[in-house]
């Protein structure tokens, strides 16, 4: 079984902090690390491989040359090989551009390895929040997709995901290759060990830049000018609301001056 | 790409087992006002089971007229027949532009949609509107775990594509005299070409929590101290008891185990936009508030006078969970009689 992991380094988004007077994101000191949903689906992976002899797992990123930390910290939790799609004419790329440029990617290096049966990729990134990634290279390869899956087994040669409803679960049925997204799942990613660390250090990190793929790619479907959608602006969310607010040493009185608050807005 | 030939204004009405989601109604709410700043007609496409009474019924919320494909292949969800039946429909009629409920078959859909029409896709919008100088869509939507709120536009691609999260908009009101046509597309996918089989369906009744339906949600986060205050007895509970409302919570209390995720509230929980959202005990991350941006009238109980829930609270008491909220319910209560 061959299978490959789709991983974004992102910034740790839950300690972003807001200028309070510029009302402008603060983003020196946050920690780039590897995006969580990722870590999620590379663990489903590590499980297939962990119940599947001879599976490798290939991880495969773009980004610039700093993200080369979140796929060797990858490689020490179950990645096999790894793979950094970089270079300046991909920057700028939304999500149908990225998600064209990693299927252009994911073709490059099968023409060399192998076709992949499975390939994985977290349900989002938490930087960007838009889940568009998964689907859209399943749609350029040509693949069927389970999205939001929280478990994913091979059963008599075909693969069997786990996938939220609004009532509860489904378990779905695809034969492979097929694109599975997974959401946060009931187990926690392993953890690397000092020696799964160290032989992670050692591993080589492929480059695939632009030049690599120029053969098989357009380049007027990538980068900023190849994406269909523009950031018109960005602004920080102000809420402008005039709290009434109650400090009383009283709870009794706190309560009842509340609620006389929610009555004179007919709110209750 | 011929822009004059696309033309319209249609929104996704999604169903199951032919039962529609809300959110394909209630995006009738902003779809009515861009289609009317637009000067176009506001379309419901309609996919399922057998569903032209719900093309009927949206129509009733507001769109001019509905378009609907329907068979059985369509009565549960598949990314395979769902895409095949809108693109077709899509290449056929040409809208401008298209809103899509966020919920998870909404966001498996979209972005497949996108890819095969070759146009750009705004994810989990919150705020919809309508350039005036080029007549082109724009998509609000947060980025960065709601740090950061972006206007996206689609410039250069048709149809203009965006998935709109349950919750942010209020269904508008439903007119029964209001008529359209409705028009059905036949349109079929084989067996075959479902490539994604559904083996087992299961219900748990038991973790069905309707928060984005919900008129008054009461939440609980770190301050309401432990899993009791969710349960008979506890304040968070009670409150909501008292007030008709359904539970929800904050990530703290989720990560914590003291309660279920189907409750969280939150940009990795559920967006929701009641009449009175109750905080007790969240100091309210920016990613809480991001969840609640869609409330009318919010009410925070914390004990940290300078916790930013505050700043999106309408009423804030600044106090202990545990003591406020025994003498708030029993002050509802003694008014009530």
């Amino acid at each position: 079984m061959r299978i490959l992991v789709c991983v974004k380094q992102v910034p740790d988004t839950t300690e972003i902090k807001i200028d309070p007077v510029k009302h402008t994101l603060i983003r020196e000191g946050v920690p780039a690390i590897v995006n969580t949903f990722d870590a999620y689906a590379l663990e489903v992976a590590a499980r297939i491989k962990d119940a599947t002899p001879d599976t490798t797992i290939t991880l495969l990123c773009m980004g610039p040359e700093q993200a080369k930390a979140a796929l060797t910290e990858c490689l020490a939790v179950g990645g096999d090989t790894a793979y950094l799609v970089t270079d300046r004419k991909f920057g700028g790329s939304d999500t149908l551009a990225t998600s064209y440029i990693l299927a252009t990617a994911i073709k490059k290096i099968e023409e060399t390895e192998g076709k992949f049966d499975i390939i994985f990729a977290g349900k989002q990134a938490i930087d960007g929040d838009t889940g568009q990634v998964g689907p859209e290279i399943a749609c350029h390869l040509g693949y069927p997709q389970i999205t939001y899956a929280s478990e994913a087994n091979v059963v008599d040669g075909k693969l069997q995901c786990k996938r939220e409803s609004d009532k509860g679960y489904d378990i779905l049925e695809v034969a492979m290759p097929a694109v599975i997204t997974v959401v946060k799942t009931d187990f926690e990613p392993r953890y690397p060990t000092l020696k799964s660390k160290m032989a992670a250090k050692k591993k080589p990190i492929g480059i695939i830049t632009f030049a690599d793929v120029e053969s098989i790619i357009d380049a007027a479907r990538i980068g900023l000018s190849g994406s269909p959608t523009k950031v018109k602006k960005t602004f920080t969310p102000v809420r402008e609301i005039n709290c009434v607010k109650i400090e009383e040493e009283d709870p009794a009185v706190a309560a009842q001056k509340a609620l006389d608050q929610l009555n004179a807005d007919k709110v209750l | 790409m011929a822009f004059e030939e696309y033309k319209n204004l249609w929104v996704f009405v999604e169903t199951e087992e032919n039962v529609a989601k809300p959110v394909g109604f209630e995006l009738m709410n902003p779809g009515r006002r861009l289609a009317d700043k637009l000067g176009c007609k506001l379309v419901a496409a309609v996919v399922g089971g057998s569903v032209q009474d719900v093309a009927k019924t949206a129509i009733q919320y507001g769109a001019d007229e509905a378009i609907v494909v329907e068979g059985d292949e369509y009565y549960q969800y598949s990314t395979d027949a769902y895409g095949k039946a809108m693109s077709t429909i899509i290449n056929k009629y040409k809208p401008s532009a298209m809103l899509i409920g966020a919920t998870n078959n909404g966001r498996d859909l979209g972005p497949r949609l996108a890819c095969e029409l070759n146009t750009g896709l705004t994810a989990d919008c919150t705020g919809l509107d309508v350039e005036d100088e080029t007549g082109n869509m724009i998509w609000t939507r947060p980025a960065f775990g709601g740090n950061l709120m972006a206007m996206i536009l689609c410039p250069d691609n048709r149809p203009q594509l965006g998935t709109v999260r349950p919750g942010v908009f209020k269904k508008p009101a439903l007119d029964e005299t209001r008529e359209g046509a409705i028009t059905v597309e036949d349109v079929h996918v084989a067996p075959e070409e479902i490539r994604v089989k559904i083996v087992e369906r299961v219900e748990e009744i038991a973790e069905l929590v309707d928060l984005q339906g919900a008129d008054i949600i009461v939440s609980g986060g770190r301050g309401v101290g432990g899993p009791e205050a969710f349960a008979a007895g506890g304040e968070v509970y009670e409150l909501a008891q008292l007030l008709g409302a359904t539970i929800g919570a904050s990530r703290a209390a989720v990560d914590a185990g003291w309660i279920a995720h189907a409750h969280q509230v939150g940009q990795t929980g559920k967006t929701v936009g009641p009449k009175l959202y109750v905080a007790l005990g969240i100091s309210g991350a920016i990613q809480h508030l991001a969840g609640i941006s869609g409330a009318d009238y919010v009410v925070a109980v914390n004990k940290d006078t300078d916790a930013p829930i505050f700043s999106r609270a309408n009423v804030g008491i600044v106090g202990d969970v545990h003591k406020v909220v025994p003498e708030l319910i029993a002050a509802i209560k003694k008014q009530r009689g």
